[in-house]
Formats: C-alpha cells, structure tokens, sequence
C-alpha cells in the first residue's frame, strides 16, 4: 500500500495533492469494475458501464446539488424527498391534469429551486442548523407527498414516454438515455460554474471559512441560499429524471436517497466540514455505488440481508483501501514558514 | 488641511456585560497615517468592525466624503472604498495563495475566471512586498506571517482610499515592516488615507502622523504625533504616569546555569529545518532569532513533539527519548506555546478559565479534575498578573481581544510549571504594559529554574531576555551568540548576512 | 466597564440556552390537555405509576438513551448513523438467544457485548483509518440491518419470558422499569464528564483537535470512547424496545431512530460541529420529538399529514431558539442620528 502511495508521491508528473482522492477513487472504481469483468460473464462490456449512467443518472443529478451544498459545509437532507416530491408532481400534472409535459417540468424545477432557496434563507438568516432546517424540509416534502396521495400515480403522457423510450444511439450499438445524457450535461455544467464562475470560488471561500469569506467582502449570505436553491434545483431535476425512470410518481420513492447522495459526495473526497472536494469525485461516488449495486445484482443468489451485509463490506473495502492509499503522512505546514 | 475622508462621531458599542465602546470620535483625512493606540481591550478592533459593517453601532454616527452612511457590511464598506486587513488573519485557508488575493474580483476572459493571469498577477504582487512563494499552494500551509502578509496585499490591492491595517506587524520581522512601510507611504502619497493599529511605539513614531488613543472604550484624545512624547503617549494610553520606561531594558539578568534539560542531536526534518545540534539548560532563557521561513517556529515545533523529527535523536538527563507526540513532551516537562493563537492554540467556545486549565488538566489525567477553588485560585491569579481584560474567568474566549486570547494561551502553559517552556511569539499583539510583565515573569521563571526557549520576531525583545541566541537562516543553524550586553539587533543581523555568505 | 454582573450574566446565558426547548415542551403539553382532559394526571394503580406524562417518559427511554451517545458522539465532532442498526442487532440477538433457550444473563451479556463492539468498530475506522465520521459509521448502519436479519433469519422472533419484559415493559419501585434505567443513565453520563475532566476533554477535542493535540490531548481514544458509550446506550436501548414488545424485528425495529436522536441533540442547543454539549438540551429534545408523536396521536391527525405537522414544529422550535430570529422582533433600530431626514444625501449603494 505505502509503495502505491509513494509512487503516487514521486511520480514526475505528481498531480495537485488535492487532486489524489479523485484519482485514488478513479483506479478503484476501475478495479472494481475489472474484477466484475473477470468475475461474471457479460459484465465487462461497454453497455454495463453505460448502464451505470443510465440507472444512476438521478443519483448523479442529486449527487452534484448536495457536492455544492458539503463544499460551503452545509448538508442537505431534503434531497431524497424533493425527488419524489417532484415525480409526484410530474405524474399528476401529466396524467391527472393533463397539462403540457414541459410546462409541468418546468414548474417542478422551479418548485424545487424555491424550495432549497427558502432552506437557504432560514440557514442563512436565522443560523439554524442546516442539518435540522433541511430535516424539516425533508419532513415537509414528504409529508406532502403523502398529503397529494398515498398511492403511486403512473404517467401517461406522450412526451415522457417519447423521451424515455427512446436513448443516444451510440457506436457499437451501445445506448445511453435521454436521462443519462441530460445527467452529464449536467455534470459538465456543475463543473464549469465550480471551477470558472465566481459564485463557485465563492462556495469553496465559504466552505473554508465563512467568517473569513464574510469579512473578505464576498457574499457569503448569498452564497449559502444559492447553494441550497442549487441542491433543490437538482433534487426536482432528479426528480423528473426519477419519474422519466420510472414512468411513474410514488410518496415513497427515494425514500434514504439522501444518504446514498451524501455517501456518494464523500466517497467522492469531498470533506464534509466544507471547502475541500471536486465535483468529479461525486460522479464517481456515484458510480462506485452503482458498481456494488451491480455486482450484487450480476451475482444475483444473496438473499436481502446477505445483499446489505456485502454492500456494507464492499463499501468498506472500498473506503480503506482509499484511505489507505490516500492517506498521507500527517506532514503538517512544511511550506515556507 | 484638506476635509476627512471618513469621520466616526459618538460611536458606542455594547456587548453583553461589556461596554467596547463608549461615544468614541474619529476622523481621518486624506493622505495621511493615522495611529489607533490603546491597551488590549481598549476598544481598536471593535472601532474598526464598527467601521467597516461587521458589528452595528448601538448609537452613532459614520460619515464619508460628508455623506451620512449606514454602513451594512464588509462587501458594503469594500464598495464604499474601505479595504481592510483585520488582526486575525481572515483569509481562506483552503483557497491558493493568488486565490486569496483576487476572490471576489477574480479577473475574468470571456465571462470565466482566468486563472492565468491570477496566478501571473499575485506572483507579481507579493514579489514586491518581497516575497517569493508558489501563488497555488494552500494558503493554510503558509506561516503566519506570510498569511499576514498575503492579507496585506489583498487590501492594498483593492485601491480603497481608506485602508485600514489592524496590528498588520504583530509577527513581521523588520526587512517586512520596512517594505510594508515604504508600501504605506506609496499609499499615502497618492492620497490614500490610512488607519494603522500596533503595539510598538517605534513603528507608530516611524509611520504616524497623528494619533488617536482609546482606553478602556472611552476616547482619551487625537494628537499629531509630534507633539506627543513616548511616555506621554504610553501615559494616556494605561492612565497612569509612567516614569521610567527604561526600567525593563536593562532586565538582562545573571545566568544560573543548571543542569542540562534536553540535547538535540542531529535533529532535523525534511522541508522544514536542517539538522540541529543544540543543548538547553536549566535556567537559561535561549532566543531563536532568524527572519522569516528562517525555521525558527519548525525547530520548536520538533522539540515539542508537534511535528515529528525525521533525523536524530533528542536526550533528556535520563538517555535519549522517543519524543512522539506532544503528550510525550509534556509527560517529560516540555510545554509549547504555540504561534497561531487561533488555530493551534486556544478552543474558541470555551471560556477563559477552561482554556487555561486544559493543559494542566489534561496532564493531571481526567479522573482528576481540579477542585473548583483550585481553579478560581490559579486562573484568578493569571487573569491578575497578565491583566487579562475583562477580568472574569467565565467569558468566551472568542469574545476576548486578540491580545487578550493571547494572554490566555501564555497562562494555560505558565499554570504547568514545565521544565522547560517553548515560547513561541509569546507577545504577539500584547500592549507595552503587558508585554514588561511577561518578559519579567519570563526572566522570573528562568531564575527558579525553569528553561526557557523564547522566539520572537522582535530582535530587541529577544535580546532583552535571552543569555543565549540560537540564530537560524534558511532553515539552518548558523550560529550561536552569547548575550553577554553587547549584543545589538544588528550583530544579529549582521549575523544573519554572514551565514548567507558561508552558504 | 460593567464587570460586575458578568458571573451572572454567563448563567443568565446558561440558563436561557434551554428556556425555548422547555418553553415548547410546556406548550406542546398544555395543547394536550385540549385533547385529553386528564393528560396530565398521574395515577397509581396497584403501587403503579400511570399517566400520558409517565407514557411519554416511558415511550421516549430509548430515544433518550439513544441521544445520550449521540451527544457524546457529537461533541466530539463525529456523528454516528449506525444507531438504528445497533438498536436491531442487540434486540435481535437477545431474543434469539432466549428463544434458543439460553438464560436471560446470557442473552443480556451478548446484546451489551456486541453493541459495544460495534461502537468500537466505528470508533476505530474513525480514529485508525480516518474515515470521515458519517461515512464510517453509514457502512454499519447498511450492513448492521444485514447483520440483524441475519441473526432473526429474516423473521420476527417473538418470545415469552416475563423477565426479559421488565426492561422495557417492567415495573420497579412502582415506576417503569425503563425510566429507572435512563435515569441512572443520564445521571452516570453526567458524573462522568461533569464531576471529571472528561467533559471538558471532549469539548476541546470537538471544538479543536488541532489545538487540543497541541495541548497534550490524546483524541482518539476518547473519541473511541465516545462512539463504544454510544454504541453501548444504542444496545440498551435495543434491549428496551424489543423487550416491550417481546419480539425481534430486524427490519424495522429502530428504523430512522439515529436522525430523531440526531434531531434530539440539535433542538437541545448542541451544535453538530462539535465542541460544547448539553446533555439536559437532549433530553430536552428527545422529550419534545416524544410528545409530538404523543400529540400527533392524541390531537387525532390523520397520518397522511403528520410529516408535514412534525416539519412544522420542528421549524417553530428552531426559529424560537434563533436568535438572529427573535431579534426581528424585539430589538429597536438602533439609534442613529443619520436617518433620512438628516443631514446631507443618503449614499446610493447597490449592495
Ligand atoms: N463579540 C464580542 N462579544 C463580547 N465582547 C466582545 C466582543 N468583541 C469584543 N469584545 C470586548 O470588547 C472589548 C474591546 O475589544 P477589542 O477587540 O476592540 O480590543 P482591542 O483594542 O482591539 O484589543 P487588542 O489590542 O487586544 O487587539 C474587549 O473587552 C472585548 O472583550
Ligand atoms: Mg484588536
């Protein structure tokens, strides 16, 4: 383990030392995807991968709201039930009300946005916990939910079996969904306003110290509320791809998806006390999720219990190895003094 | 004389239990250096936070350019003209060190942040305060001094015409005060005016032209600083008429040698300082001098334990020791006084007395906790000799002045009686009055037999109290100078220069 | 300066920190009494304590417990999602010892003795390796259902010993036997880290663990010590609920119980960064998230809407406890003599 880590270390072309977790969890993510290759017979060709996108494409959605929302250091719980949430609203605006399916779609995202925006302004205005204002928000999504209908409501409507019955033809006659698709877009998007706009330099400020990034003039206030609107942006997009997923609206849908999201983002090397993380490692987060799913689904024999249990020690074997291999020694201020 | 840019009229601030500021009157004018003096706790920083958004005047009255404002924030001062460099570093540590300077009006190429010209930019910035750094390391690998510095550039950088430095040089040395100096005079001469806070009476002579003294809150007065002696000065600032400032400097005591404490053998560590022979004594107070990135904080943090050594091997009077860790350290009567207060130092949500019990607590392991007049005993005793302000042991430490939480840090590691005390910047940001006192119980301590290393960026000081002096350059030991009276600053310095020629 | 009245003024401080939380929880069971007349009477039948209040004591114990270690758990900046699970294991695995025919002792010790091993399980992958606290412990809280349904074989194991029923369903001293056990809890818990230095050790750690190595702390054995209490309260109380019920439900029992303990410690004042912690604040606040299931079921609310009646109050004690909130309301402009009838034109600033 040391000689992966040195050889990472002193590689000439040593990468940004911030940049080993996402590396670390790039090679294991391949790893573990070879030995599903070498383990199960049609594991290892290229639509499996894809399919890793194409089952995951909400959890990738959800991933990037709740990477923004870790890097300024908050956390947001609503997440799982804004997804239903909104695929709730899908199904009725299409199907019960029979309204055009991009009207409703757009309303949706706009319900999610308003949403995170005012878990925001509570946090931000009145500092509650945002653990606590977001577990409420998670109540009162899901309680509405429940309030709108206990029972699924499936669509039928043209467009959204329009878009999910149909997927990117890609060379080799591998597919990828519409859903997919509009997950990286996404992904793309996420990456560029982190890396490139000020209001992503702004989140990294605020997540390493809101103080300082308050008495530096930026507007961390702000910041904070955007985030969340960001977070609930992508919930109720997830949402609409859940429901693209499943064709269907259902108050019990996602319930946990939270926490799949969080684990994804710090799998990913997001440091949850904020400040320290890439988007990229969340979408990988994400697929090593994916990966374990899949491999238990290739094997297909464990009963559910047995499922949990070697989802908990292939995630546990998988977050070692990463600490092991990333874990650098514990050299502290050795720059310039 | 031209109108003030700025003027503060009956500004008063209240915290819980605390009156900060009592109708306090400022103004500054264009193009000159304005000296804020006090005591710690007089009221500086609050004054300057009032100004500049972060706290809310209970009652009073902020004009600039003759325009009444309420000013809502520090983005709403920096838009108004008014850059600032607070006395806590207040920068990000998890951004690059260009990131620092341009956030928030970050320079942008077709709507995207061009981090070229950052990185170009800040290389060009802090190369002429004359520094020479990677611009994207993290900032939180920076000294503290750098980081102080790094502020620096970030608000000189803003253009205001109002630029306020609070206690800017508490941990520079003198090549970085002269260069932040000749910086300020650029400033002034285009016009900017500037608020500048220090507890050194040599820099306020240097740089002022006029100053304005709080105490206790309340305004004593605004003088220009011609006509205002050093003990007039120092006289409006505590109250009370002092006569002989001189007294402490000749504090230089006799050296009790005694037995030796700790040898260091070879001790080095990669990146941070050069292998390291070095004997400390009983009674003997040792000053690390050496300027910036000079190794002197690494070399304490090695003795401690704080950081682990990579080569050689430290003996106590009983053999060599394996000193892992500082709890190891403390277990053979080594304490450290760390430099950075915040970070390294002091648990902000705690109070006084838990922050200067802890260390000794801890070594007295939890079981046994410190009876309740025990504790009101020591740290009553502490909060008197260090005159920490305000003198209850119950207040937040986070609601302390900086020199005050400063005071705090030096107490909790004075109450365990060490072997041997590591001090490292033990007096940054602490007033003249204080400062004395600590330097007296310092020498005190040394004189009943405790060893003592003291660092500072301050020559005189380290002069004032050391019997021998370590000097370090370029993470090397260069040499070792008995203080036997005749030792100026220059020697030091001198010093310093001949171990660049003999690398 | 005003010196004198500031010893006082930290207890004024002290003391208003739970005044919203206790504030509430008079409200919440005041409202009661529209409901139930007689809710809050204590009545005893033969030498037994009954009552709605005795209920929501008895109902809330291993919730309570539960956010005992939570707390601990987080002062010391940690979290541990593993609870719930911890809660299946140990009631599944008594139960399938007695109903194997093993003795109480037994069954008891091997609940204790694996709950506190898999609090030093989370302690250790957050000490030894460095994973971040809620990652770490979200492997247990996957698996740790595994594992409890495992031992039930996927079944709810239901047996018959009246011993085992006096945990959580047993009476002492004419008081369930379960409020006796919290409450020696709390009061071990409090001697703990408030008569010793352990409170204070752990408040360091939470509120800087740079700063506390530097001051000869070493963390990670009291933060082991932390997530193994917890671990610990999370099997006692795993105990509890399957002794109330006699049966072992590996699926369900416990489910969601680590976010209402972490709800809990939150609404009590104590912040999920770590540091400072108040263990009055989290009874405080199990005994609030308690009464609101007894009010959502005693007010008659139809269960479709209760998540959106719980987001509601759980907003409402939050803004109560805010500060930033109340100030809305109470504080006066300050005084400035620059408003806008004053002298010279307001700055036009577009912030
Ligand atoms: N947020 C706060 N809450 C309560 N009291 C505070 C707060 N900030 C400052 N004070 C108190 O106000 C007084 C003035 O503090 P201030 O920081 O302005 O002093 P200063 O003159 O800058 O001192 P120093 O030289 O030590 O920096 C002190 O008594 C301090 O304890
Ligand atoms: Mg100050």
């Amino acid at each position: 383990m040391t000689t992966a880590a040195d050889v990472l270390r002193r590689s000439p072309v040593t990468p940004n030392r911030r940049h080993i977790p996402v590396f670390v969890t790039l090679g294991l993510l391949l790893l573990t995807f070879s030995i599903g290759s070498v383990r199960y017979e049609n594991f290892g060709t290229p639509q499996v991968f894809l399919d890793l996108f194409i089952d995951n494409a909400f959890l990738i959605v959800v991933a990037i709201g709740m990477t923004f929302v870790i890097l300024t250091g908050g956390i947001d719980l609503s997440v799982g039930s804004v997804v239903a949430l909104s695929g709730m609203l899908c199904a009725i605006g299409t199907s019960k009300l029979q309204l055009p399916a991009p009207l409703v779609i757009l309303f949706v995202l706009l319900v999610g946005t308003g949403f995170g925006a005012a878990m925001g302004y509570m946090i931000t205005a009145f500092q509650v916990q945002p653990f606590i204002t977001t577990l409420a928000g998670m109540f009162l999504a899901r309680g509405v939910c429940l309030t709108l209908s206990e029972n699924q409501i499936s669509i039928e409507n043209g467009f959204f079996d329009a878009v999910a019955l149909n997927s990117l033809r890609l060379p080799g006659g591998n597919r990828l969904s519409w859903g997919a698709v509009t997950a990286l877009i996404a992904v793309a998007v996420a990456i560029y306003v982190l890396q490139w706009t000020r209001l992503g330099r702004n989140v990294y400020a605020v997540g390493g110290s809101e103080q300082s990034a308050m008495l530096m003039g930026l507007p961390a206030g702000r910041t904070k509320i955007q985030v969340y609107a960001i977070s609930g942006f992508c919930s109720a997009l997830g949402g609409v791809l859940f429901a693209l997923y499943t064709l269907s609206g259902d108050p019990t849908h996602a319930v946990g998806m939270e926490l799949d999201a969080i684990a994804a983002v710090v799998i990913g090397g997001t440091v949850l006390t904020g400040g320290s993380g890439y988007l990229i490692g969340s979408v990988l987060g994400v697929l090593v999720l994916g990966v374990i799913k899949t491999i238990l689904s290739f094997d297909g024999t464990l009963s559910s219990w047995w499922t949990r249990i070697a989802i908990g020690v292939l995630l546990f074997g998988f977050i070692a190895l990463q600490r092991l291999i990333g874990a650098r020694r514990k050299s502290r201020r050795s720059a310039p003094s | 004389m031209a109108a003030p840019v700025l003027e503060m009229e009956g500004i008063s601030k209240g915290f819980p239990g605390v009156q900060a500021l009592q109708d306090v009157s400022f103004r500054l004018f264009p193009g000159e250096v304005h000296g804020l003096m006090g005591e710690n706790g007089a009221g500086k920083s609050t004054l300057i936070k009032v100004l500049t958004g972060v706290h809310t005047a209970d009652a009073g009255l902020v004009t600039i350019d003759d325009v009444d404002t309420l000013i809502r924030g520090p983005l709403h001062a920096q838009r108004l003209g008014i850059s600032t460099v607070y006395q806590e570093v207040n920068l990000c540590p998890n951004l690059s060190v260009a990131e620092n300077i341009f956030i928030g009006r970050e320079p942008r190429r077709f709507g995207r942040i061009d981090w070229k010209q950052i990185n170009r930019r800040a290389t060009e910035l802090l190369a002429r305060l004359g520094l020479d750094l990677d611009v994207t390391a993290q900032l939180g690998s920076c000294s503290l001094a750098v980081q102080q510095l790094i502020a620096i550039v970030r608000a000189v950088d803003l253009k205001a015409k109002v630029l306020i430095l609070d206690e800017p040089t508490s941990s520079l040395d003198r090549g970085e005060v002269a260069r932040l100096f000749s910086v300020m005079r650029r400033l002034k001469a285009d016009g900017v005016a500037i608020l500048f806070v220090s507890h050194f009476l040599e820099q306020i002579y240097e740089i002022c032209d006029r100053v304005t003294v709080l105490r206790n809150g309340g305004l004593v007065g605004e003088y220009p600083i011609g006509e205002l002696s050093r003990l007039d000065l120092v006289a409006k600032m505590t109250g009370q008429e002092l006569t002989a400032l001189e007294e402490l400097d000749e504090a230089s005591p006799d050296v009790v040698k005694g037995e030796r404490l700790l040898a260091l053998e070879g001790v080095g560590r990669t990146g941070a300082i050069d292998p390291v022979d070095l004997d400390l004594h009983a009674g003997e107070v040792v000053g690390f001098a050496g300027l910036l990135g000079s190794g002197r904080s690494e070399l304490a943090r090695l003795i401690f334990g704080a950081d682990s050594a990579d080569t050689g091997v430290i003996r106590t009077g009983g053999g060599p020791v394996a000193l892992k860790g500082p709890r190891a350290a403390i277990d053979q009567g080594i304490a450290f006084c760390p430099e950075d207060r915040k970070g390294d130092g002091l648990i902000m949500d705690l109070t006084v007395e838990e922050n200067i019990i802890l260390a000794l607590q801890v070594s007295r392991g939890w079981l046994k906790p410190l009876s309740q007049r025990k504790r009101e005993e020591l740290v009553g005793s502490y909060i008197k000799a260090l005159r920490i302000h305000p003198p209850h042991p119950y207040a937040l430490v986070k609601n302390l002045s900086g020199g005050n939480q400063q005071k705090v840090l030096l107490a909790r590691w004075l109450i365990t009686r060490p072997k041997l005390l590591i001090l490292d910047e033990p007096t940054r940001g602490i007033d003249i009055g204080a400062k004395t006192e600590i330097q007296k119980l310092v020498v005190s301590l040394a004189g009943d037999g405790m060893g003592v290393v003291f660092i500072s960026a301050e020559l005189e000081e380290v002069l004032r109290i050391s019997h021998k002096i370590e000097v370090l350059r370029d993470r090397r030991l260069v040499a070792e100078l008995d203080n036997d009276g005749t030792l100026t600053p220059e020697h030091i310095l001198q010093t310093i220069a001949n171990g660049a020629a003999d690398s | 300066m005003n010196r004198a009245d500031a010893p006082s003024r930290h207890l004024g401080i002290l003391k208003h920190s739970l005044f919203w939380p206790v504030t509430v929880l008079i409200v919440m069971l005041l409202a009661n009494v529209i409901f139930t007349r007689d809710f809050l009477a204590i009545r005893i039948e033969q030498g037994h304590l009954y009552g709605s209040l005795i209920d929501i004591l008895l109902f809330g114990a291993p919730l309570i417990l539960v956010a005992l270690g939570m707390t601990m758990v987080i002062a010391t900046g940690g979290v541990d999602l593993s609870v719930g699970a911890t809660v299946a294991i140990s009631g599944a695995l008594a139960c399938d010892l007695i109903a194997k025919g093993h003795g109480l002792p037994v069954a008891i010790g091997a609940a204790i003795g694996a709950s506190l091993l898999l609090g030093l399980w989370n302690g250790l992958l957050v000490t030894r390796l460095g994973i971040q606290p809620i990652i770490a412990t979200l492997i247990l809280m996957v698996a740790g259902r595994g594992i409890a349904q495992l031992i039930t074989g996927g079944q709810i194991i239901t047996i018959n010993n009246q011993g085992y029923k006096l945990i959580g369903g047993g009476y002492w001293l004419g008081l369930p036997f379960a409020i006796i056990l919290v409450a020696v809890a709390l009061v071990v818990t409090v001697v703990l880290t408030r008569r010793t230095a352990l409170g204070l050790l752990i408040e360091s750690v939470g509120g800087n663990a740079q700063a506390s190595r530097l001051a000869g702390i070493r963390s990670s054995g009291l933060i082991v010590l932390a997530y193994v209490f917890c671990g610990l309260c999370a099997g006692v109380a795993g105990l509890m609920i399957s002794s109330n019920t006699l049966s072992a439900d590996g699926n369900n029992a416990g489910l969601w119980i680590e976010l209402d303990a972490i709800l809990a410690v939150v609404l009590g004042g104590t912040a999920l960064t770590g540091g400072r912690f108040s263990l009055a604040g989290t009874v405080l606040g199990a005994l609030i998230i308690q009464t609101l299931d007894t009010t959502i079921y005693t007010a008659g609310i139809p269960p479709r809407t209760t998540l959106v009646f719980s987001a509601a109050v759980v907003t409402i004690v939050c803004l109560l406890q805010s500060p930033a909130f109340r100030a809305r309301f109470t504080r006066k402009r300050p005084e400035r003599p620059a408003d806008p009838v004053s002298t010279g034109p307001k700055q036009e600033v577009t912030a």
